[in-house]
């Protein structure tokens, strides 16, 4: 099967509405195609990825933590806009700490997260096949 | 051009199937493929047989069925994702057996089915084409 650059833009934060959860539950399932995959979160989308999330009090499914578990999956490429986060009083510390092995290098764990401008982050849109947007 | 459509929203509330089937009408009027759309999120709304909107209205989901998208096998190939579908309580007849509810309500030109088939088309296609907000 062709191989393609997929980019899943995520642009809500997590509870507010549904996009965010079904928006992951898309990509889990494309895990299984064996494409090239990478998330990107602008907007309100950076607050999928804030740690420390805590869903008790609203009678939802906590689903940030799935986020942990795409470096098992080969998504390893998530990249969050710089301005998005400072536009919001957010840093990369804020974020969850979201690692993968790299087999290519004795299995280092090595940061999933990349922060990148706006700017870089059109570059790296353009380069895609399929952007899927939520 | 082969093309693939999705449609993030349901119908009257958002104009997003609106555009995203006069999208489809025109590129198949103008000789392209519609290979298949795919029904997300509130999206899968689009497919209830229930819908009945007054007379001097747009049928949204009846436009949807009257483009007559199938594949080579004589399948609908306007696809409702099956996870979206039932938590929105939208069932075919399967779904409703399998569950043990006493009725369906997805409209016979459209079909349910899992999200592989959005990411298959997004690879088959030349364009994957997303609707919403």
């Amino acid at each position: 099967m062709a191989t393609k650059k997929f980019m899943y833009l995520n642009r809500r934060s997590s509870f507010g509405t549904v996009y965010a959860i079904e928006s992951l539950e898309v990509v889990l399932i494309a895990a299984a195609f064996e494409q090239d995959v990478s998330l990107a979160f602008i907007d309100d989308g950076v607050y999928q990825i804030v740690e420390g999330q805590e869903t008790d009090g609203i009678g939802m499914k906590n689903f940030s933590k799935t986020f942990h578990a795409l470096g098992d999956y080969d998504i390893n490429k998530l990249y969050v806009s710089k301005e998005s986060l400072e536009e919001r009083g957010l840093s990369e510390s804020d974020l969850m700490p979201l690692v993968y092995e790299d087999e290519d290098d004795d299995w280092e764990e090595k940061p999933s997260i990349r922060v990148v401008t706006n700017e870089e982050l059109k570059a790296i849109m353009s380069e895609q096949d399929v952007c899927l947007s939520f | 051009m082969k093309f693939a459509i999705q449609v993030n929203e349901g119908p009257y509330q958002h104009q997003a199937s609106d555009t995203a089937f006069q999208f489809a009408k025109a590129a198949i009027e103008n000789g392209h493929e519609i290979m298949r759309v795919f029904f997300y999120h509130d999206g899968v709304n689009n497919a209830s047989r229930f819908t009945l909107p007054p007379q001097d209205d747009r049928h949204v989901v009846n436009n949807w069925a009257s483009l007559d998208i199938k594949n080579a096998e004589g399948e609908p190939e306007l696809v409702v994702c099956v996870a979206a579908a039932l938590r929105r309580g939208m069932l075919d007849e399967s779904e409703a057996t399998k569950n043990s509810i006493d009725g369906n309500n997805i409209h016979p030109a459209f079909r349910i089915s899992g999200l592989g088939q959005l990411i298959e088309a997004g690879i088959q296609c030349d364009r994957l084409v997303v609707f919403g907000d």
